[in-house]
């Protein structure tokens, strides 16, 4: 943790992410207006901001930032919890297809290779298109389902590595069930990947939910979203830019963060980072840190 | 062509004591997969055909360059890898019979120490979780009681009992390799492996390993199947030396007779390759031609035959499998040229031999004589 | 003394800033290497000796870095005031490195041929045919069988003692005075490196090349160098011809050494051991950096650290027993012994 801080790069994306954060929990106290109350449906009909509307109003009179601080609670909640499924489901797939190998890892690679031929927004339009309205719940669980392919590769690759090393051998050598090998000895050293992955694909997440939502599919009115807001303002891009500059404006922002956090984390786990850190501690050996 | 052995029948210990681990015609083929449907295309032989015993309390050695099966041999004695074939005794059980269940069971008593002392521990476990984890496997100790062992156990290897807390990455070569040594004795064993434990360290830390290790076999009764590539700190610790070329045992004998009179070629050019701390002695050195043949097309008859410098090497030695013979009492040597050999002259000519055998010693191998004098000066420690 | 000789190392100190602090890790190291002469570096890992090999040809990395005050003077230059470009042309054509691992060493996706004709046509402008011929002739200096065909392979298609007669061969294709060797041999299998050492041995000699041989097996040490540098602690703590080394050792880590070295047809059931380890390179001990492992030390050791005394003509040792050998007589368990063998 303290040779992660030491990026600058992680520092400005925890910064970020932690002020992010803050907003979504402290929505109903930051937020000056309520998100959905047609304030004025006359005299503040798509107005540009102001100083009692710092980010504007909508063509209904509603407050932007107080739709856009509420938006963050959905799009970060459902990203957060979207990512959380889908790693731990890619890990475990990942960590068992590697360590049993055989039958097993031959059908579940095969699987996981089959969903990763197809797009994934295409994928996500088509399972909407036949269940029609899912819902926020319903959606987070479809991007979960989704998200875990890729993640499970990695860690299968890595676990091919770790289940040879000699501390798994000498766990087998002790008379270790292999459930216990594959929870202490496995998973352990095969979620870092995972975590970097898991890391850059939150702001992938909240782009596709934006996406989804511009779409028309997830997010419905008045419910706001970053995603949701956007598509609110859509049409009217020209004369209302406000409206979807802003939003824009914070899923940039927000994925940008994600991503300079993934980058320190990978630079800081890549086994070859690692091994050329050994080298150097052998040819000026520090002490044994 | 048949593999014949002499020695399936008695036990293969000095004095025929009874062996507590007990090998015979020990094979490990890996499968070549070729092409996309993973057709099996040939085998590597890494180990093939091996036999040998190991008393109770003893340290058998095995020792050849890097492949030739003496990894695979250890690994596939624990079921750590499976054997293609063969049997495995330990106790009189026979282990290659067990079931999962069983074989977990069994493992209380036969471990293994890895070389590397990196890739060994478990970056993510404390030093004290690594130690404890035997205990909790097998039921031995849970609680205040475990913390209490592992303290010991870490004692014991010469580290101190508050580094229980500390992780891996904060030790040095030597120091893990405690640790790996610390974790095989949590279990109690009889029998442990020692896979070329002291080849990744420094000469002085090397000492300190190989002392410990002593130190534990004398007040345990351990008995030590002990892998090296390094001939001189095998003498150091080792009762009988195995050595192993291509899959096969072509030597094994009490340490003193393998080292003043190495019957099998491949030996004495293992031993002349040695070199020795002797500044200004300049050594005759038997240099071998080319390099090791690969396992999975080794040559025929004598798998050494095409590198062996035996004046009397013809024929014979490529057509003719030699077996493992007892040439001199507890000394077993595979070659039909080193006499004596169940292999007679008469057979030898039949499969194509030109020349009789003939005992042949070059001195460019021998380190010390048969008295077990050193040969050169050698060397007087510090005062 | 007549000619200067041809390496000369004065003082030289390579630093590496690191999160830790910083590590002293060549503190010092002045020795020369003379013309055809054969010189061995020997210690233990953490002992500073491949920073120094590293450091003569200008290699170490950030975060290390070789300090102001450091000289390294070859054929007559200060190797320290040289540009990049001059030392490119040093590299290679004067000074050649042959490491531990030859598979890295090697580009896995050219043939053997092709990178040794490489060194040619960059640093001889040799033309492609003159390179492809100057490749065969130098595999075939170097003992490889079949030399024609072999220039054709992969470096994954030959063997491990194959492959370090490749990287020597492509040390030699421009004919270096210097050729530094980082553990050439210890990848390797006994029999094989008992080959190498050969082919090094016989290259000097038909060759007169210069070699430092870096390594921490005092037995190739003694079957190949007349010269040996023992380093400690990122120092140079004994210096003496190879006979003079193992035949009267004076600086009490050097007897450790050879008193720890298992070797063949040796009488002693238990080996000797170094109680204790290397200090760690931010923090050497200030006196004499080998004290607490040292069977003889007294006060003084701890007060001042030793230079490298004269003992003999051509052998120094950095011992204050030098001086007041009467220590020597009253042999204690070390500091490290009595605080618990391993320590941290």
């Amino acid at each position: 943790m303290q040779r992660l801080l030491r990026d600058p790069r992680a520092r400005v994306g925890l910064v970020v992410l932690a002020v992010v954060a803050l907003v979504a929990l402290l929505a109903p106290v930051i937020a000056p207006y309520d998100p959905s109350a047609q304030l004025d449906i006359a005299r503040l009909h798509g107005r540009p901001p102001s100083l009692a509307h710092p980010l504007g109003t909508d063509p209904y009179s509603r407050d932007v930032l107080s739709r856009l601080i509420h938006g963050t609670r959905i799009s970060l909640a459902v990203a957060l919890v979207a990512v959380t499924l889908s790693m731990t489901l890619g890990v475990v797939v990942g960590a068992v297809a590697g360590y049993a190998g055989g039958l097993v890892d031959t059908v579940l690679m095969r699987v996981v290779d089959a969903a990763l031929s197809i797009p994934r927004l295409l994928l996500l339009i088509i399972v909407v298109a036949l269940w029609g309205d899912v819902g926020v719940v319903g959606l987070t669980l479809l991007l979960a389902g989704t998200g875990w392919f890729a993640v499970s590769r990695i860690v299968r690759a890595q676990t091919l590595v770790v289940r040879e090393l000699d501390y798994v051998t000498s766990a087998r050598a002790l008379g270790a069930p292999p459930a216990r090998i594959l929870v202490r000895h496995v998973l352990p050293n095969v979620v870092g990947p995972g975590l970097v992955a898991a890391t850059l694909a939150i702001g992938n997440v909240i782009l596709l939910e934006a996406g989804l939502s511009y779409l028309g599919i997830g997010i419905r009115p008045p419910a706001a979203s970053w995603g949701s807001i956007i598509q609110d303002g859509a049409e009217r891009v020209s004369d209302l830019w406000w409206l979807t500059f802003f939003p824009g404006l914070a899923i940039l922002i927000t994925v940008f963060a994600c991503n300079a956090l993934g980058d320190a984390l990978r630079d800081l786990l890549d086994p070859r980072q690692l091994a050329s850190r050994d080298l150097t501690a052998r040819s000026a050996p520090t002490p044994d840190r | 062509m048949s593999r014949q052995t002499t020695i399936a029948a008695g036990a293969m210990t000095e004095g025929g004591a009874e062996p507590i681990l007990s090998v015979r015609d020990l094979t490990k083929h890996f499968p070549i997969k070729k092409g996309i449907f993973g057709r099996v295309g040939g085998a590597v032989r890494a180990v093939d055909g091996v036999s040998f015993d190991v008393a109770a309390g003893e340290t058998l050695a095995v020792v050849g360059e890097s492949g030739c099966g003496k990894s695979t041999t250890g690994r596939a004695i624990l079921r750590l890898i499976e054997p293609t074939s063969g049997s495995v005794r330990f106790n009189g059980q026979d282990v290659l019979a067990l079931g999962a269940g069983e074989l977990r069971a069994l493992r209380r008593q036969l471990q293994i120490v890895f070389q590397d002392p990196f890739s060994s521990l478990n970056p993510r476990m404390s030093i004290g979780a690594i130690v404890r984890e035997g205990l909790t496997i097998h039921g031995l100790a849970e609680g205040a009681a475990a913390d209490a062992r592992v303290k010991q156990l870490l004692e014991e290897v010469g580290l101190r009992p508050e580094y229980a807390s500390r992780y891996p990455h904060e030790f040095s070569g030597g120091q893990r390799q405690r640790v790996g040594i610390a974790r095989a004795l949590s279990v109690e064993p009889k029998f442990i492996v020692c896979d070329e434990p002291v080849s990744a360290l420094d000469v002085s830390v090397q000492a300190q390993v190989v002392n410990l290790l002593q130190d534990l076999q004398r007040d345990r009764g351990l008995s030590y199947l002990f892998i090296a590539h390094d001939l001189s700190i095998v003498e150091h610790i080792a009762d009988r030396v195995a050595v192993m070329y291509l899959g096969h045992i072509v030597e094994l004998a009490p340490v003193q007779a393998m080292y003043s009179r190495p019957i099998m070629p491949y030996t004495q050019a293992l031993l002349s390759a040695v070199p020795a701390p002797e500044p200004g002695v300049k050594r005759e050195r038997i240099l071998l031609a080319g390099d090791v043949p690969s396992p999975a097309n080794p040559p025929s008859g004598c798998v050494f035959h095409p590198r062996c410098q035996h004046p009397a090497r013809d024929a014979a030695c490529a057509a003719i499998v030699p077996p493992l013979e007892e040439k001199a009492p507890g000394h077993w040597a595979a070659c039909i040229k080193q006499p004596p050999s169940v292999v007679s002259w008469e057979a030898q000519r039949a499969a194509g031999g030109t020349n009789p055998p003939d005992f042949y010693l070059p001195v460019s191998a021998l380190h010390r004589s048969a008295d077990g004098a050193p040969r050169a000066h050698a060397f007087t420690p510090p005062r | 003394m007549t000619a200067p000789p041809l390496l000369e190392l004065d003082d030289l100190h390579t630093f590496f800033y690191t999160d830790t602090g910083v590590a002293r890790s060549v503190d010092g190291v002045s020795f020369s290497v003379g013309a055809g002469e054969t010189v061995g570096v020997v210690g233990e890992s953490g002992c500073g000796k491949s920073v120094t090999a590293l450091s003569i040809l200008r290699l170490v990395r950030a975060p290390g870095r070789i300090e102001p005050g450091s000289a390294i003077r070859f054929e007559g230059k200060d190797l320290m005031t040289l540009d990049e470009g001059e030392m490119q042309h040093i590299r290679g054509n004067r000074i050649a490195m042959v490491f531990q691992e030859p598979m890295t060493a090697l580009n896995p996706v050219f043939t053997v041929g092709e990178q040794i004709a490489e060194v040619a046509r960059i640093h001889g402008g040799m033309s492609r045919k003159e390179a492809r011929a100057k490749a065969v002739e130098m595999l075939t200096l170097v003992g490889i069988p079949a030399p024609e065909q072999r220039a054709g392979e992969y470096p994954h298609q030959l063997s491990g003692g194959m492959r370090q007669r490749v990287v020597i061969a492509m040390a030699l294709v421009m004919n270096p005075a210097l050729i530094i060797a980082d553990e050439p041999t210890t990848a390797l299998d006994v029999t094989i490196q008992a080959q190498i050492l050969e082919l090094m041995a016989d290259l000097t000699r038909r060759l007169g090349t210069s070699i430092l041989l870096i390594t921490h097996d005092l037995g190739v040490v003694a079957e190949n160098c007349s010269r040996v540098i023992v380093m400690y602690a990122g120092e140079v703590v004994e210096e003496a011809t190879a006979v003079e080394l193992f035949g009267r050792a004076h600086m009490p880590y050097t007897e450790g050494l050879l008193g720890a070295m298992p070797r063949v047809g040796g009488e002693s059931e238990r080996l000797a051991t170094i109680p204790g380890t290397v200090p760690p390179p931010t923090a050497w001990p200030a006196g004499c950096r080998f004290r607490d492992r040292c069977p003889y030390s007294w006060d003084r050791c701890e007060r001042e650290h030793p230079p490298l005394y004269q003992i003999g003509a051509g052998h120094t040792s950095r011992c204050h027993l030098a001086e007041e050998p009467e220590h020597r007589n009253h042999p204690h368990p070390p500091l490290a012994a009595q605080r618990g063998a391993s320590a941290a």
